[in-house]
């Protein structure tokens, strides 16, 4: 059963240096407030998961969190690069870093598959690419039909943190809008904190929403506008502008290492 | 109006591909914007599918990301990831796929992963996303990118997206299910792949724009037609709704 608890304790709890770590949202309910609060903790030598790291993984890998990064799209949406994702790669600042990618239908099989708790998903793909090699990706025949396929191994993440609109009491978790993988995270992980814009006494039936019921979740904490520069659909809106922003400040090494100081690492910017 | 614009030219020319499409997979960007000019002025019911899981969106204006509010808000539907790729792209549901990169070669595969050696890039480039399944698998890829010696080159750094490979029955040695590209939309002309050997081979010009021209912004020897056509220039109706659009 959920807890309901702050973000602070919560992290505390369920956060490890070392951990593997997937901070899922696929451009929707990104959950920043839960990164930044990783951050705030000094945890090291992170392996984070994510299908496209953002932002929030551009800030993470620029504070040295993380040792590894498996993922499949690592740009600034609509805007280009993510600077220090690149800086990170290109120059080993501040730390080198281990890149495992895959395609986007990759990764959905692989957390589709830790979900389900099968070693490995099949699909048709990463076949006369050069990411296959990198990959980590395998053939397989299909005993029915003969038919070669692909195997990509299932991802089994340490912890998952995700955010959503809303929770009950019972931690009861309702998202809405574009779902991305949320649900596929949370089933693959070991934990999982799920935060959420606010705590109502009931949910709501949504059209579209997932439904992930407090059971199979470790904790719940209230983290209004957690998602922001991402959005709530219907609570907040995406700040194009922090995006465009975001291109222009975290070029410059020193400038994004003050920024980060001031808004994220700063006990009262919780 | 102000004179036409190279790029202008290339979006007209990208959403008249989709007059008759039932659905298109598209990314942000020049892609993004010739779909939804093509619902305003060719194609009404045109189905835009975003990666992020919206099928079907309306959207009045150019969304920044694919996952901006907008696009759930007017979708038909708003899938996950996984449904998206095993049950929409996969089986080839989507018709069009509007794909860009930083490289093409003159098998029309794509490159958005490194420049220069994986290990050690000189730019890292964002990664694969979606395009080598929807490449794969959507019925046929117009392929949308600036023509420039940088970016149409005689071997790519990294094949992240296939293309035709290594050339003509490659596809089906792959198990695609797709076509592939049908066509390279560029800001000075169109490529469309030979019937026989499957290399891209310059079959339009845009307005203004000479063979020369294109070849020196091409990295290998480009192959062209017996007479390239041109291209008829944007419409009133075209350029003053692409304009509207940009503007909104």
């Amino acid at each position: 059963m959920a807890e309901l608890t702050t973000l602070a304790e919560a992290v505390a709890d369920l956060v490890s240096d070392g951990d593997s770590v997937a901070l899922e949202g696929f451009t929707h309910l990104i959950p920043f407030a839960a990164g930044h609060e990783v951050l705030r903790q000094g945890r090291q030598e992170l392996e984070l998961i994510r299908m496209t790291p953002d932002i929030l993984y551009d800030q993470m890998i620029g504070m040295g969190a993380a040792r590894r990064l498996v993922f499949s799209y690592g740009g600034n949406p609509g805007v280009g690069s993510l600077h220090r994702f690149r800086d990170a790669v290109e120059h080993d600042w501040p730390r080198p870093i281990e890149l495992e990618e895959h395609s986007h239908a990759g990764m959905a099989n692989r957390y589709a598959a830790g979900a389900a708790r099968l070693p490995f998903a099949v699909m048709r793909g990463y076949v006369g690419t050069d990411l296959a090699p990198l990959a980590g990706v395998a053939p397989i025949t299909c005993p029915f039909t003969g038919e070669e396929l692909i195997a990509v191994p299932a991802l089994r993440p340490d912890v998952a943190i995700v955010h959503a609109q809303e929770a009950d009491r019972e931690g009861n978790v309702q998202l809405w809008g574009i779902p991305g993988v949320q649900k596929e995270t949370v089933l693959a992980a070991d934990r999982a904190l799920v935060t959420v814009e606010r705590i109502v006494d009931e949910l709501e039936p949504r059209p579209g929403a997932v439904v992930i019921p407090g059971w199979v979740i470790d904790a719940v904490a209230e983290a209004p506008g957690g998602s922001r520069p991402s959005y709530s659909l219907g609570i907040t809106e995406r700040d194009n502008d922090f995006y465009r922003f975001w291109d222009k400040l975290s070029r410059d090494r020193d400038e994004f290492t003050a920024w980060m100081r001031e808004h994220v690492l700063r006990e009262d910017s919780r | 109006m102000s004179e036409v614009t190279s790029g202008e030219v290339q979006t007209v020319v990208a959403a008249r591909r989709l007059e008759h499409a039932t659905s298109v997979f598209i990314g942000v960007g020049r892609p993004s914007t010739a779909a939804i000019l093509a619902r305003m002025v060719h194609n009404p019911e045109l189905v835009l599918v975003y990666e992020s899981g919206t099928i079907g969106a309306k959207p009045f204006h150019i969304p920044l990301s694919i996952g901006d509010g907008e696009l759930a808000e007017t979708a038909d539907v708003v899938v996950s990831v996984p449904e998206m790729f095993n049950y929409w792209i996969g089986p080839g549901r989507v018709e069009v796929a509007f794909l860009g990169a930083a490289q093409v070669d003159r098998f029309g595969n794509l490159n958005s992963t490194v420049i220069g050696e994986y290990a050690h890039p000189k730019t890292r480039l964002p990664g694969a996303g979606g395009a080598p399944e929807i490449a794969a698998c959507c019925q046929e890829v117009v392929i949308i990118a600036p023509h420039s010696p940088r970016t149409f080159v005689e071997h790519l750094d990294f094949r992240t997206t296939v293309g035709y490979g290594d050339g003509p029955g490659d596809r089906r040695r792959l198990g695609f299910r797709g076509r592939g590209p049908t066509a390279v939309v560029t800001d000075l002309g169109v490529l469309e792949p030979d019937e026989d050997s499957a290399e891209l081979t310059l079959t339009a010009l845009h307005p203004g724009v000479d063979v020369q021209e294109v070849q020196e912004a091409t990295g290998w020897e480009l192959k062209v037609t017996a007479e390239p056509a041109t291209t008829p220039p944007p419409t009133d109706e075209e350029l003053s709704a692409l304009r509207e659009l940009l503007d909104r």
